[in-house]
């Protein structure tokens, strides 16, 4: 399929980059305010908790949609890609800062029995790791000395994807519709992949 | 004694003082026309004002949860998987007329009208709330101890624990319904008899000086204090006595989650969280009182301890 010629010049693309930081940062900063004025309901830490691992999950989802985009739509938004991982990053570490100060409280031995005891924290732990070694391999002078190594390393976003989505299954004391259909984006995103990777060893 | 005492109102009947100050700010201003619906104090559609004595067992030195948060943060799954679902979906529903029946093992069952419940003498019993999830509240419950009502059926000696069953209206409870089965309803919830008669086990027809809003399990509901709050099981329709443990709700769900007993303890742990502390509801916002430790049996150790005296708690949880 042709690329449509959706090109920016250099300048009004870096603009749409910082407006994208800014709308994205923006239910973080709208919950903190929320939170911290007491205008976030009766549970305001477990609310604010779960607002920002969402917006993790939501665009890690959308920085794994650009590629299939590209692919089969023709719609090439690869230059936004980036800023989309690293907002997934951003908030994963909104999150876990989170549960670690306001949840927790900074118990390390409440933290060091959740980390190491609790497949569910776990999981969750494992996609912050991923992201964050991706995050900080993720400027330019880091793509250039990985070389080739780069991409295999960020395909390990595939892992974190996985573990948050069963993360956030796992969040709830039953299985939710709203979190079965997350994980099967991630696995509708994921299988397309699959498919193109079984496609070109074919070919 | 009791007699003696001055009638006092119930604490619904007193106007906080924030809000008879901002009444005088608005008389100031000239504004009070038309505004009087919006300043008093919130009652929740369908409640009514409900008096009861200070009940001897409430517990001493515990601020009520704010009235707002009792009633707006509720895991009642028959109306909805969020904490806002039951404040906002339980409108339909209909507490009235009622009746609940006792049968099983007893020598007279009964059948009871929510009316007649209601005319019993009532106390308040100031008690914690532990919810499974790590949070807790304290809420001021109007009822009487559900050992009265056993007694007048007459348990026969072979009863030894006691069934609880709610309601199944998929038509005034949006939750019963959906794509996911939830849960198997109705929800049906169980006690061994000596928890069951144990005078800090009552059944609760309001709180806060009104009857029970829809949200919180009107008309009628069992409350344990020193288990789990999922054991409280809402809107009671059948309570029968057997020689068999009863099924119940979350066990039947997650049987490695949610044990029979659900005594609150901070030892053992849910897989999947802590038990060790729990979060107070109304605290204010992030920076209100944060976590508190988990107290054996809720606090109500000293009362209730006795009952598990040579059992393992781990493994019946």
């Amino acid at each position: 399929m042709a690329t449509r010629p959706v090109r920016l010049s250099r300048r009004s693309a870096g603009r749409v980059r910082l407006a994208l930081y800014g709308v994205g940062l923006a239910p973080a900063a709208v919950s903190f305010v929320q939170g911290a004025t007491d205008h976030l309901g009766a549970d305001p830490v477990n609310t604010f908790e779960r607002t920002l691992g969402l917006w993790a999950l939501r665009f890690l989802i959308l920085s794994l949609c650009v590629t299939p985009l590209r692919d089969l739509a023709g719609v090439d938004l690869l230059r936004y890609r980036r800023a989309l991982g690293l907002l997934a990053f951003w908030y994963a570490l909104f999150h876990l800062s989170a549960y670690v100060a306001l949840d927790q409280g900074f118990d390390a031995r409440a933290l060091l029995a959740d980390v190491t005891g609790r497949p569910f924290i776990i999981l969750g732990m494992a996609a912050f790791v991923i992201l964050a070694v991706l995050a900080a391999t993720s400027n330019a002078r880091a793509i250039r000395r990985l070389g080739r190594r780069w991409k295999a390393l960020h395909r390990w976003v595939y892992v974190a994807a996985i573990c948050a989505a069963i993360h956030f299954i796992l969040s709830f004391k039953v299985i939710r519709a709203e979190t079965l259909l997350y994980a099967l984006v991630v696995a509708g995103l994921l299988a397309v992949r699959l498919r193109r990777a079984a496609r070109r060893r074919a070919a | 004694m009791r007699d003696l005492r001055f009638p006092s109102p119930p604490p619904s009947a007193i106007t906080p003082p924030r809000l008879w100050l901002s009444r005088r700010a608005l008389m100031a201003t000239g504004a009070v026309a038309g505004l009087a619906g919006g300043i008093l104090p919130p009652r929740a559609a369908g409640a009514a004002a409900l008096a009861a004595r200070p009940g001897p067992l409430s517990g001493t030195g515990l601020r009520p949860t704010p009235l707002r948060d009792v009633t707006h943060y509720n895991n009642f799954y028959e109306f909805g998987l969020e904490k806002t679902d039951p404040a906002e979906r339980s409108g339909d529903f209909h507490p009235r007329p009622w009746t609940v029946r006792i049968e099983g093992m007893v020598a007279r069952p009964r059948t009871y009208d929510i009316d007649a419940l209601l005319a019993r003498p009532l106390e308040e019993r100031i008690y914690r709330m532990r919810c499974v999830e790590a949070w807790s509240m304290v809420i001021p419950w109007i009822g009487f101890p559900l050992r009265d009502l056993l007694a007048e059926a007459e348990p026969l000696g072979s009863a030894k624990y006691v069934a609880f069953e709610s309601v199944l209206r998929p038509s005034e409870m949006p939750g019963q319904g959906g794509v996911l089965p939830v849960l198997d309803w109705p929800y049906v919830e169980g006690l061994r008899l000596d928890e069951a008669t144990h005078p800090l086990t009552i059944l609760a027809v309001g709180l806060y000086g009104q009857t029970l809003p829809n949200q919180n399990g009107a008309p009628i509901r069992l409350v344990v204090p020193w288990k789990y709050g999922f054991k409280g099981i809402k809107s009671i329709t059948r309570i029968r006595l057997t020689d068999r443990m009863p099924r119940t709700s979350w066990n039947v769900r997650a049987p490695d989650e949610y044990g029979f007993y659900a005594n609150v303890n901070p030892a053992v742990d849910h897989p999947r969280w802590s038990q060790a502390t729990e979060r107070p509801i109304g605290a204010g916002g992030f920076f209100g009182a944060g976590r508190q430790p988990t107290l054996p049996f809720n606090g109500y150790g000293e009362q209730v301890a006795g009952l598990y005296a040579g059992m393992d708690l781990r493994r019946d949880f």
